[in-house]
């Protein structure tokens, strides 16, 4: 699995780091520069893979910072698609081996499900990529 | 014989009906046999006024399904063969069906080669087929408009329709759009209410006698909601029709045969003509079941529904493709 789908954003883990070691100071300084770092760090890493298997997408619950782009692949037997909740994505049928992307640009909260097999539902969480303000 | 029209009595459609008739050996004073998909069964002894009412009721049909021209994979490389072999087992009836009814899933991909195929594959039994979409025939980018335009000429709303034929009144609902997200039991079919009230204005005029066959791809009982197996709003459906003394429901979808009745309804599920998949529960998921080459004929199969009295329920036979 992709480094992306961290479920703790970068932000929060340097703040907790920061934090422990009481140079609390230090952080509103440091930040610029560890986010500039950061986001070099994503751009390498900016695709997360969601496998389709089994009638199932995995991981359904993914975490990704804006501008990532996410793969689906059916690995099953069986023609899945991918579509948001309310249409504002929508793939075409995906045989097996076929592929599906999309980059999200826009922080939010996304689901999805199968459109064809509706109790196969995913969720993707679109955090800010701007490390502060 | 009873005296008939035979165009009346065929709805307009242009079939020769006389043939239907040969497996009535002697009707009018005695006993009817009905020779459906090889088997011979005695239907009971009939006065003359009962004969003519078979008469009148008198049609056999044949449905196939989920033929999923396109699938590729190991539970069958070569579905253009098998569904070949369900024309050929229907080709040879020693009673011939009037029409042909394909309970959807033609194509595994909505893409006009593998109908092409499928339509041409058809076309060797020489009869008229009435189709409705399986959700793999609506998979297109949008959602269906590549089945309607060629399938869904003359159709209501997303594809519905009904007909009538030897005084059987045909009702070919859709359930394969609309789908809900949602977990487990929340993730069924839906009829919607559009195709609903269309439902209830069809039947409305209809006499409680008139035998009634109601086609649709997804099961319109819940068989298995883990795996969605069911129609969230055939409950409201079977509402309209359980006035009606005769009620069978033909489906596919799930590629393998269950049957239940409920009252005057009778509910059957089709064998594919591609591949099984496994009974409810008993895999992890849903997917094709591959089975050895050597068994796959045993899974895969063609239904017979013979009509001989418009009072009485059909009788259904189901034959594998074992040659």
């Amino acid at each position: 699995m992709s480094a992306t789908a961290n479920p703790i954003p970068r932000r929060v883990r340097f703040g907790l780091i920061f934090g422990a070691i009481g140079v609390t100071a230090l952080l509103a300084a440091e930040l610029p520069s560890l986010g500039a770092s950061g986001v070099v760090a994503d751009a390498a890493a900016r695709a997360a893979t969601i496998k389709i298997d089994n009638f199932a997408f995995a991981p359904a619950d993914v975490t990704i910072t804006a501008g990532t782009t996410v793969i689906w692949k059916n690995e099953d037997g069986e023609v899945h698609r991918v579509q948001e909740d309310h249409n504002g994505f929508s793939s075409a049928a995906l045989d097996t081996d076929d592929s599906f992307s999309r980059t999200f640009a826009t922080p939010g909260v996304y689901h999805y499900f199968c459109s064809i097999h509706p109790y196969m539902v995913g969720k993707i969480v679109v955090n800010p990529a701007a490390k502060s303000n | 014989m009873a005296d008939r029209d035979d165009t009346r009595l065929l709805g307009g459609t242009n079939i020769n009906r006389r043939g239907l008739l040969k497996c009535m050996t002697w009707a009018g004073t005695g006993v009817v046999w009905s020779l459906s998909g090889g088997v011979p069964r005695t239907l009971g002894l009939i006065g003359s006024a009962a004969a003519a009412q078979a008469a009148q009721g008198d049609v056999t049909f044949v449905q196939i399904s989920d033929s999923h021209i396109g699938f590729h994979l190991p539970a069958n490389p070569n579905p253009t063969t098998t569904l070949g072999e369900a024309i050929a087992k229907i080709k040879a009836m020693p009673t011939q069906p009037a029409f042909l009814v394909h309970t959807g899933d033609i194509s595994h991909l909505s893409k006009e080669e593998q109908w092409d195929t499928a339509d041409q594959v058809v076309k060797g039994a020489n009869k008229q087929v009435f189709f409705i979409p399986g959700e793999h025939d609506v998979a297109d980018a949008s959602n269906g408009k590549a089945y309607l335009a060629r399938y869904g000429k003359n159709t209501q709303g997303r594809g519905w329709y009904s007909f009538d034929i030897a005084g059987v009144h045909f009702i070919a609902l859709i359930n394969v759009f609309n789908f809900q997200p949602g977990f487990k039991s929340a993730g069924l079919a839906t009829l919607g209410d559009h195709q609903l009230e269309w439902l209830e204005k069809d039947v409305a005029g209809r006499s409680a006698s008139t035998p009634i066959v109601v086609l649709a791809h997804l099961p319109m009982w819940t068989i298995y909601p883990q795996w969605g197996w069911g129609t969230e709003d055939a409950g409201r459906a079977l509402s309209y029709l359980k006035r009606f003394g005769s009620v069978t429901v033909l489906n596919g979808h799930i590629h393998q045969i269950i049957q239940k009745v409920e009252g005057n309804v009778t509910f059957h599920t089709a064998a594919s003509t591609a591949y099984p998949q496994p009974a409810p529960g008993s895999a992890p998921a849903p997917g094709p079941m591959t089975v050895p080459a050597a068994d796959l004929h045993k899974y895969l199969g063609v239904r017979t529904v013979n009509y001989v009295a418009s009072k009485s329920a059909p009788v259904l036979t189901d034959s594998t493709l074992v040659a």
